[in-house]
């Protein structure tokens, strides 16, 4: 991996993030490779507190890994890695997850307030005994997003845009500095999607918290994103959307011609092959 | 003895012409059963425990296989070291625990996906079926012990057994106490539950251990056809009813404890197997907590609860300008 494409400098000077003296992520010189195969490498951001960073690119280009890198899960192979200045430890109360909707059974024995208390103390040990002040914890992130009506409703009854909400107040319940979000968006319709992606927006901007969004499809969170990081094989690109979502950009770092094109609010990418499993996808989300 | 005289096919009533509820029956034969009902009793608290977790893991399949392979154990260790030795319920209660226990780890190494586990426990479980009835077959003791571990034997319960039974007992619950509450949040959120820092894969293999000790244990009772009915059904039961883990549990406990115990006296007037009794009292509350929840549901449970009315109700009153 020595040719390095001009896509891979950094652009790194961003106004957020040299201003704060302690960023809410600082990744420098990161990298992780998997037997001979590097996800990425020389990847250094600095993610500044209450900015929004989507983590775009094609399948297996390691989205998800850094997501792992920043939960502790997953260490680098080069580099280093700090959280709010300290350097990540798995199950950190810093960090919320909020990870892809999956369905639940309709008889599962946990209500909503149940899953939202895991992100309280589920990873003790010993019998939970009645805790006022969890109860409290849990109300709260519950009236946050707007999930006390349906608090004690069990889980699997639950529609997935519920449900999603349910997992924003699991990862908020501890009232971390940087939210994780792993494709929270997934298999939600378009509202369901517009109504997650504004609680998480909310939430940066009242609590400072640092949002990094992997998704594969932009356009829901268009208006809230500060920065893009887009990696593809092992090529990324760091910036504000205009200055990635470009024809240019996109097929520099593919390595072969991509069309970005800007119709309306809404970004459609063709010729990718993100297209071509989403290409119905991106359609539809273009038409309104 | 009356007690073993229970489980004699020839002592079957004539279902026309016999009483099949007594109470000066039950009475008369309670001294010779108390044993049977103090197990029954563990047995039903260690199912209702244990049964919301095998639910939150979509484990039933693997209980079911576990069960089997129990009975395999049990009628391996029958045929091999239980020739000409007087107390082959001890060695018999061994075999069954080595058994499920390696399966139920077995099952647990197969991974958290339910459908990857299941073809696998389907390609086992038969196999270990199998096996089990030949062992059997080729047992050349008594034969009233063949089909005590199919269909079970708790009329028969020794002292032997019923101290192991509450050892065991002691040893899941406590278990289950230490660990219920990341397990649960492991079973039922894996990701996230390992983001924040739960071991998922080891708790998978603890949970699967004291799994294999319970169903052995209930083998040993109910029979391995018949573990379901312990193991499962309370818990479906409960589950209809409530969805607070907390609730579910305690719900669950009383169903197993009700089913098992109620069970074994239900039996003694007619004097038939405990087996199918014990099966029909689970059955039957589940079919009355299905009815339950679908009342439930029906009036919105699965949406905004019983108050749904007063928030929004409250809600439209604000929004009008007071005064």
């Amino acid at each position: 991996m020595t040719e390095r494409p001009a896509v891979q400098r950094l652009a790194n000077d961003h106004a957020l993030a040299a201003s704060n003296p302690t960023p809410a992520v600082h990744l420098r010189d990161a990298g992780l490779t998997f037997g001979d195969r590097t996800l990425w490498d020389h990847l250094s951001l600095d993610i500044a507190p209450g900015e929004f960073v989507a983590v775009l690119g094609p399948n297996g280009a390691g989205k998800t890994s850094l997501l792992r890198v920043l939960l502790g899960m997953q260490k680098l192979t080069t580099g280093s890695v700090t959280v709010d200045g300290r350097p990540v430890n798995r199950g950190s109360r810093r960090i919320g997850y909020v990870p892809q909707q999956r369905n639940f059974d309709p008889t599962l024995p946990v209500r909503a307030r149940d899953l939202v208390s895991f992100g309280v103390d589920g990873h003790r040990w010993g019998i939970p005994l009645p805790s006022r002040s969890r109860t409290a914890a849990v109300n709260r992130a519950l009236a946050q997003v707007g999930a006390t009506r349906y608090a004690d409703a069990p889980v699997g009854m639950l529609s997935g845009g519920e449900q999603q909400r349910l997992r924003i107040a699991q990862a908020l319940v501890t009232d971390p500095s940087v939210l994780l979000c792993d494709e929270p968006l997934l298999s939600l319709d378009l509202a369901h999607q517009q109504a997650v992606a504004d609680l998480i927006d909310k939430r940066r901007k009242e609590f400072d918290t640092a949002v990094v969004f992997v998704t594969h499809e932009i356009n829901p969170i268009l208006p809230m994103v500060d920065r893009v990081l887009y990696l593809v094989d092992g090529r990324f690109r760091i910036g504000a959307p205009d200055e990635v979502m470009t024809s240019s950009v996109l097929s520099e770092l593919y390595g072969a011609p991509i069309d970005v094109l800007h119709a309306g609010d809404q970004i459609v990418v063709l010729g990718t092959d993100h297209h071509a499993h989403h290409g119905e996808h991106d359609v539809v989300k273009a038409i309104p | 003895m009356m007690s073993t005289s229970l489980l004699m096919p020839s002592a079957l009533p004539d279902p026309l012409r016999s009483e099949w509820f007594s109470l000066p029956s039950i009475s008369e034969q309670l001294p010779y059963v108390h044993g049977a009902l103090i197990a029954g009793l563990i047995l039903g608290v260690l199912g209702g425990l244990i049964g919301p977790l095998i639910q939150a893991r979509d484990l039933a399949f693997a209980v079911h296989g576990t069960s089997e392979m129990s009975f395999a154990g049990g009628a391996a260790a029958l045929l091999f070291f239980g020739q000409g030795v007087a107390a082959t319920g001890t060695i018999v209660a061994t075999g069954s625990i080595v058994g499920s226990v390696l399966a139920a780890v077995l099952f647990g190494v197969l991974g958290q996906r339910a459908r990857d586990r299941n073809s696998a426990i389907g390609v086992i479980l038969p196999f270990g079926l199998g096996l089990g009835v030949l062992f059997l077959a080729l047992y050349p003791g008594r034969s009233s012990n063949k089909f005590g571990l199919l269909i079970g034997q708790i009329v028969s319960v020794s002292d032997n057994q019923l101290w192991l039974l509450s050892g065991v007992a002691v040893v899941v619950i406590a278990g289950l106490a230490v660990m219920a509450r990341p397990l649960l949040f492991a079973s039922v959120d894996p990701d996230v539950a390992a983001a924040r820092g739960v071991p998922v894969r080891g708790l998978t293999l603890v949970f699967m251990l004291l799994l294999g000790l319970t169903v052995a244990m209930t083998v040993q009772v109910v029979g391995a056809l018949l573990v379901l009915a312990l193991l499962i059904t309370p818990t479906a039961a409960a589950a209809r009813i409530t969805a607070s883990p907390l609730w579910v549990t305690v719900w669950s406990v009383i169903f197993a404890v009700v089913s098992a115990v109620g069970g074994i006296i239900l039996s003694l007037t007619p004097g038939l197997p405990t087996s199918p009794f014990i099966t029909s009292l689970a059955f039957a509350i589940y079919l009355v907590c299905r009815v339950i929840g679908a009342i439930r549901v029906r009036r919105g449970w699965s949406k905004r609860g019983a108050g749904s009315l007063t928030p929004v109700a409250v809600a439209a009153g604000s929004a009008q300008p007071s005064h």
